[in-house]
C-alpha cells in the first residue's frame, strides 16, 4: 500500500532560483521522520511543499492517492497541519485567540465555536504548556514561548499527518526535548509526525525514519541505526566525525572530531582575522 | 459564547465586542433622532419617535420622512459601508493606511462622477452610477498596476497613493474646464455632502449594504486568518486568492456605494475601524464594531455639520476630515512615543 504522504519528481523553486530538482520522498504512515541536512539544502522548502504551501514548479504532492492541489482546502487541513518556521503575528492578538483560530478548517458559519472546538483548544494550550499564558499578547511573548503557542496552533487543527519546521529552534534544552517528547508521544497516539531538526543526536533518538538532504538532493532514507555512519556525516556536512551508541538510548550519536584532526577545520596556521 | 443545546449553532462573540457594537448602535440611532428633531422647525423628540412609527400628524409626518429622514438615513448607512469598507480592507493590507480613502477608491469614485456631471452633463443616478465605475475602475487598475506574483500591501498602498495624486490632478483640470454652474456642483459633490439627499441615495447605499455586508461577514472569518500570514490561512483550509478576492471586490463595493450617495467623506473608512478596534480591544479591526462605529461618527458630524455654524449647513464631509485629521495626527503621535 503506498503511504498516505508521498512527493514524485518535484522542482522546487523561489522564482527562478531552484532549490531541488525530481525530488522523490514517502512519508511512511505512522512514521515519525525527521529531516536533517545542512543549511539551504532544501529541507525546509520540501517541507513547505508537502503542506501545500509551496507550489512545485513541476511534479505532484499526493495525499491518500489525489494531488494535493486539486484537493478542497479545508479537506486538507483536517489531514494535514505545520508548524511553520517565522509566522506572522498579528500586533495586539491575546494567545487564547490565536490557537482558537487553529480550529478554522473545523469550523462552519454557524459552528464557530462547537464544544468539540472548546475542547481541542484546551487540550492544545495545556499539552504546550500555554494555558498559564491564556490572556497574554502573543507580541509580548519571548521566542520560546511563542514557538510553544505556534505549535498549539498547529495542535488544535487535530490533523493526523503534523509537519514541523524547525521545533526547536528558539527553544533552551530542557524545551526542546519538551517539544520533542510531545511529538513522540503524537506519534505514539497514532499520527505521522514529520520534522525538519538541526540536531543530528535528536534527529537519531527520536525519528523512526531519517530523511538525509544534501543540495536539493535525499541522500539517504531508512533508521537512524541504518542510515547515520562516519561517511555520511563527511559527505553530507563535510565534517569528520566518530558515531558512537547513544548511552542513554542506544541510538546513533555524532561526536564531531576534534578540531585538529577535522579535515578543512580552521587549524592554528590559519590566521584568524579580527 | 453562544451555543445552542444540540450544537447546530455555535458562536464565540466576545462579550467586550458585543457591549461595544450595541452602544455605538444605540448612539447612532440617539444622534439621529436628535437630528431628525431638529432643524428649521423643531419638532420634539417624542412626536419624532411617534412620527417614526407611523402616529405621527400629517404636518410632522412631511417634515420627517420627506425632508429629514433621508438624509439621518443616508449619514447612518454611508457610515456603516465606509466603516466596514475600511475594516476590510485594512484587515487585507494589514495596515491602518489601507483604507479606501488613501488608496485612490474614492478619487477613482469622484473622477467619475465629476466625468458625469462636466462631460456628460448628467445627474442623479448617473452621477452615482459613475461614482461606481470610477471606484471600481480605479481599484481594478492599481490592483492590476500593483500586482507582481503575489500583491504585497504596501505596494498597493503606494500605489494607490501615486494613483490617488493623478486622479486628483485630473478632477481639477475636469473642474477648471467646466461650465461655472457645473463646476459648482461638481465642487459641492466634491466636498462630500449629506445636504439634499433623498430616498435615491437611500435606496444606492441601502442595497449596497443589503448585498455586501452579508459577503464580508461570511468572510470575516478568512479575513481574520490572512492576518496570519498566506502560508498559515493556507494551511488552515484557506483559499487565499479566493477569499482575498471576494473580500477586496466587497470592499471597493461598499466604499463605491457610499461615494455615490453622499460623495467622497472623508476618513470615516480610516477612522471607524481603529476606534472600534481600540475600544473592543480587539487585534483587528471586527467589521460589525467598524460599520457601528461608522454610523455614530457620520451621525455625529451630520449633527455637527448642521450645528457648528447656526446659518450655514456645512457639508458633512468637511467635519469628517476634520474630526479624522485630528485623530489621524493622534493615531501616529501614540504611535511613534511607544516607539513603534
Amino acid at each position: 500500500m503506498q503511504a498516505r504522504l508521498r512527493a514524485d519528481n518535484l522542482t522546487l523553486a523561489y522564482d527562478r532560483r531552484v532549490v531541488a530538482r525530481d525530488l522523490g520522498v514517502e512519508i511512511a504512515d505512522g512514521s515519525f521522520t525527521v529531516i536533517v541536512g545542512p543549511n539551504a539544502c532544501g529541507k525546509s522548502t520540501l517541507l513547505k511543499s508537502l503542506a501545500r504551501v509551496l507550489k512545485p514548479q513541476a511534479g505532484t504532492v499526493y495525499l491518500d492517492g489525489a494531488a494535493i492541489a486539486s484537493l478542497p482546502s479545508r479537506q486538507v487541513a483536517k489531514q494535514l497541519g505545520m508548524l511553520p518556521q517565522s509566522p506572522v503575528v498579528p500586533a495586539g492578538i491575546v494567545v487564547e485567540d490565536l490557537v482558537a483560530r487553529g480550529r478554522f478548517a473545523h469550523q462552519r458559519l454557524l459552528r464557530q465555536w462547537s464544544a468539540d472546538d472548546e475542547a481541542a483548544v484546551r487540550e492544545a494550550m495545556a499539552v504546550t504548556e500555554v494555558s498559564d499564558l491564556a490572556d497574554r499578547f502573543v507580541d509580548e511573548l519571548s521566542g520560546g514561548q511563542r514557538q510553544r503557542v505556534w505549535l498549539a496552533v498547529a495542535l488544535a487543527q487535530q490533523t493526523p499527518i503534523l509537519l514541523l519546521d524547525e521545533p526547536t529552534t528558539f527553544l533552551d534544552l530542557a524545551h526542546q526535548f519538551e517539544v520533542l517528547d510531545l511529538c513522540a508521544e503524537l506519534h505514539e497516539q497514532g499520527r505521522t509526525v514529520v520534522a525538519v531538526l538541526h540536531d543530528l543526536n535528536q534527529a537519531c533518538r527520536y525519528a523512526t525514519d531519517l530523511v538525509v538532504m544534501r543540495g536539493g538532493e535525499i541522500v539517504a532514507q531508512g533508521a537512524p541505526e541504518a542510515v547515520m555512519t562516519a561517511d555520511l556525516v563527511e559527505h553530507v556536512f563535510g565534517v569528520t566525525s566518530q558515531v558512537m551508541t547513544d548511552p542513554q538510548t542506544g541510538t546513533p550519536m555524532v561526536v564531531p572530531a576534534d578540531r585538529r584532526r577535522r579535515r578543512g577545520a580552521r587549524t592554528g596556521q590559519q590566521k584568524v582575522s579580527a | 459564547m453562544l451555543r445552542t443545546p444540540g450544537g447546530a449553532l455555535s458562536l464565540r462573540v466576545p462579550a467586550r465586542a458585543l457591549l461595544v457594537g450595541a452602544v455605538l448602535l444605540l448612539t447612532a440611532a440617539a444622534i439621529a433622532v436628535v437630528n431628525l428633531s431638529s432643524g428649521d422647525f423643531p419638532i420634539p423628540v417624542r412626536d419624532v419617535l411617534r412620527s417614526l412609527i407611523g402616529q405621527g400628524d400629517p404636518g410632522t409626518d412631511f417634515i420627517v420622512h420627506e425632508l429629514r429622514l433621508p438624509r439621518a438615513l443616508v449619514a447612518l448607512l454611508v457610515g456603516a459601508a465606509l466603516g466596514a469598507s475600511g475594516a476590510v480592507f485594512q484587515g487585507l493590507t494589514r495596515n491602518p493606511l489601507g483604507s479606501p480613502d488613501f488608496v485612490g477608491m474614492t478619487v477613482g469614485a469622484a473622477t467619475g462622477a465629476l466625468v458625469v456631471i462636466l462631460l456628460l452633463d448628467g445627474s442623479g443616478l448617473q452621477v452615482a452610477a459613475g461614482a461606481i465605475a470610477g471606484c471600481v475602475l480605479t481599484s481594478v487598475a492599481i490592483y492590476l498596476l500593483a500586482f507582481r506574483g503575489g500583491t504585497q500591501a504596501f505596494r498597493l498602498i503606494l500605489m494607490g497613493v501615486g494613483v490617488s495624486a493623478l486622479l486628483e490632478a485630473f478632477n481639477s483640470y475636469l473642474i477648471v474646464k467646466g461650465r461655472l454652474d457645473e463646476a459648482l456642483a461638481a465642487q459641492v459633490w466634491l466636498i462630500g455632502s449629506l445636504g439634499g439627499r433623498g430616498w435615491t441615495e437611500v435606496t444606492i447605499v441601502g442595497i449596497t449594504l443589503a448585498v455586501l455586508l452579508p459577503v464580508v461577514l461570511y468572510y470575516g472569518r478568512h479575513l481574520n486568518m490572512l492576518a496570519l500570514g498566506d502560508d498559515t490561512a493556507t494551511l488552515h483550509g484557506v483559499r487565499v486568492e479566493r477569499s482575498r478576492a471576494v473580500l477586496a471586490l466587497a470592499s471597493v463595493g461598499l466604499a463605491a456605494g457610499a461615494t455615490a450617495a453622499a460623495g467622497p467623506i472623508a476618513f470615516v473608512a480610516l477612522a471607524a475601524p481603529q476606534l472600534a478596534a481600540r475600544l473592543t480591544r480587539s487585534p483587528g479591526p471586527g467589521i460589525l464594531p467598524a460599520a457601528a462605529m461608522g454610523a455614530a461618527l457620520m451621525a455625529g458630524s451630520d449633527w455637527a455639520a448642521q450645528r457648528v455654524l447656526p446659518d450655514h449647513d456645512i457639508p458633512a464631509g468637511v467635519v469628517t476630515a476634520a474630526i479624522g485629521g485630528l485623530y489621524l495626527t493622534w493615531l501616529l503621535a501614540r504611535e511613534w512615543r511607544r516607539g513603534r
